[in-house]
């Protein structure tokens, strides 16, 4: 569902390296508003590299990734705290606050940029909660949440301010088949309600299936995109042997064979 | 079933020169890691010894070969391949040679060009002085960073997290208040203890009181105090910041737009520089009553010991003594907090950053004392 095809994030001839050790070599892609965005790729690949520089973590080598039309690297102050309030992240790990309740976690960002009365901010943090269904955790820690429900809490926090981009890093990942299904519905839920544009990172097949409009997939062996389009379309029909291998799970020297 | 056994013999290796001139090993018997080694030993000499163009494995007397095994046969192959030059592997086993084949030597040859060389003595020492240089550059950065963000919180109070100022500040000031005044009074009472000795000689017994009001004063109450905060919350503030860093709730917070020196860093300085002036206080009265104790025993009264202080201390000595443990609140809780934001990943990095914030505060803690010593020699105090 790539909608009317604007673009809303633009990557543009984007090189990511740690030093002198280049991990992505000059790509360069598009996201269209309101869709379901996989990057995908292999172990070290690279897809938590290009995340962590799009949402403004890590300044690129070179190129230039642009939010809604803005460089979120050349900006600074204002401008950038302008660019993140347009985004969300939920981390691997759900990155948690594990000193505050869930409900303080969700607060924490309203209570920085509104001047919301205490009341109107509890109510908002509970139907974020709610839309990811976890009503009745707020006053837990984080510590005695499941895996599962502190990546829901981490969602919940990522919406606090109603962004129109969540970017999300492995959200299935170290998650139960089960847990990870309804995961994925709560995404498309959100994406097909709320218009909400994702970034997803993952290499889980199931998932991708389930929620994936576009996908990219990054190789390491060229540092780079080595297929674009729909999953299944890349499964089915891709050209390259090691994207059809991925999609089917084959080992490298069965498709060597 | 496969036995283990620690015989080296149950292997043997001969050599042959062939008519071709090729050389050819004929390796024998059972390969696993207790008996590779030696065939290893003797394969790698034979080959380099002749260096042959040619170089001819007969496999087929082998009967078991577990990864030391391969591994042999592989280097083997990898060295006559990186000399350029020819090896054939006759008689292998089916399921050995299905083991050998998934290693491709062109893989292993590539990823040692990748490795860099040994570096020289220069490039050593200039690595050396950029990183040394790019710390002191991030930690100038830093100071400057907390500097800025503690005139805005001064200019703008709400925004800072008063509930994590008092919550540090409990942490910092009243959890650390009994060590500290222990800490404090043994000092006292050593000091006492051990200058009333050589002092019994002149008949200068009272002028211990004298001593350790000055030196509590001015050196040992701070002193002592920022040690043992040092060690309490330097680590502690390094502790829970790294933390934070590897459980990406700095990234979190980075990317929800709130600053981490502002949300984290400003609520545990503002802490210490409130409490640490604080419980200085408080460890210089618990030094004097540490003083008092061995007074008392020396048979002077409390009355004579408390006249003999007031005289002998002046405000501006005790302010002098306040003004070194608000800098050193200040190199504890930033460098605390410092060495928690900069905590790498891995699992013994949070206990790096810990180590280094301690050790680094306590260096730090001893130069500027020094440099404070020097400036209140001039200007008399």
């Amino acid at each position: 569902m790539s909608g009317d095809k604007e673009p809303i994030i633009r990557v543009e001839n984007f090189t990511a390296a740690y030093g002198d050790n280049v991990i992505i070599d000059n790509i360069s892609f598009e996201v269209y508003r309101g869709e379901v965005f996989v990057i995908l790729g292999g172990s070290g690949c690279g897809k938590s590299t290009v995340l962590k520089h799009m949402i403004g973590l890590y300044e690129p080598a070179a190129g230039k990734i642009l939010i809604d039309g803005e460089d979120i690297a050349a900006s600074s102050g204002e401008d950038r705290l302008k660019i993140l309030k347009k985004i969300g992240v939920a981390y691997q790990s759900g990155a948690l606050f594990g000193s505050m309740t869930i409900l303080e976690n969700l607060r924490l960002s309203l209570e920085e940029y509104t001047d919301l009365s205490p009341d109107a901010m509890d109510l908002i943090s509970l139907m974020k909660l709610k839309l990811v269904g976890l009503s009745g955790s707020e006053h837990k820690m984080p510590s005695e949440l499941s895996g599962g429900m502190q990546k829901r809490a981490a969602l919940a926090r990522a919406m606090a301010l109603d962004p129109f981009i969540l970017f999300l890093d492995e959200p299935s990942a170290g998650l139960d088949p089960i847990t990870s299904a309804e995961l994925d519905q709560l995404i498309l839920r959100l994406a097909r309600s709320l218009k909400i544009t994702f970034v997803v990172v993952t290499h889980e097949l199931p998932s991708i299936y389930t929620i994936a409009d576009r996908v990219i997939m990054l190789d390491k062996r060229v540092k780079g995109i080595v297929a674009t389009g729909k999953p299944q379309d890349l499964r089915d029909h891709s050209d390259n042997p090691w994207v059809r291998q991925f999609f089917n799970r084959e080992v490298e020297s069965e498709v060597a064979a | 079933m496969e036995s283990y056994v620690k015989d080296s013999n149950l292997s043997s290796i001969t050599s042959q020169v062939n008519s071709d001139g090729s050389l050819q090993l004929n390796i024998a018997g059972r390969l696993d890691s207790n008996t590779t080694g030696k065939i290893w030993r003797q394969a790698k000499n034979e080959v380099e010894k002749n260096s042959p163009r040619n170089l001819v494995i007969d496999a087929s007397g082998i009967n078991y070969c577990d990864g030391a095994g391969i591994a042999l046969l592989f280097e083997l192959q990898l060295h006559q391949q990186k000399a350029g030059k020819e090896i054939e592997i006759r008689g292998l086993a089916n399921e050995f040679q299905q083991l050998l084949d998934q290693f491709k030597a062109g893989e292993f040859i590539e990823a040692e060009v990748e490795v860099p060389g040994p570096s020289n003595i220069f490039e050593k020492v200039g690595r050396s002085t950029l990183d040394i240089l790019q710390d002191f550059k991030a930690n100038i950065s830093f100071l400057g960073e907390v500097m800025v963000s503690l005139f805005y919180a001064m200019l703008h109070p709400r925004s800072v997290r008063w509930k994590d100022f008092l919550i540090t500040s409990e942490l910092i000031g009243v959890n650390a208040f009994s060590i500290v005044a222990l800490v404090c009074f043994l000092i006292g009472l050593v000091m006492a203890f051990q200058s009333a000795i050589p002092m019994q000689q002149y008949g200068a017994q009272l002028f211990v009181a004298n001593l350790i009001v000055i030196a509590m004063f001015k050196e040992l109450g701070p002193l002592m105090t920022a040690w043992v905060v040092n060690g309490r919350s330097a680590s502690a503030f390094a502790a829970e910041l790294g933390t934070m860093k590897v459980n990406e709730e700095i990234d979190a917070l980075t990317t929800m737009g709130l600053e981490p020196v502002r949300f984290l860093v400003v609520p545990r300085v503002l802490a210490a520089l409130v409490m640490i002036p604080i419980l200085t206080i408080f460890g210089n009265l618990f030094g004097l009553i540490g003083g008092l104790v061995v007074m008392l025993s020396l048979g002077f009264s409390v009355v004579t010991y408390v006249n003999q202080i007031t005289s002998a201390a002046t405000y501006v000595m005790l302010l002098a003594g306040l003004i070194k443990s608000v800098v050193f609140a200040f190199i504890i809780g930033g460098v605390g907090c410092m060495e928690g934001l900069r905590t790498k990943t891995g699992a013994s990095a949070v206990g790096d950053s810990t180590t280094s914030a301690v050790v680094v505060g306590l260096v730090m803690i001893i130069f500027v004392d020094g440099v404070f010593g020097v400036i209140y020699y001039f200007l008399g105090i």
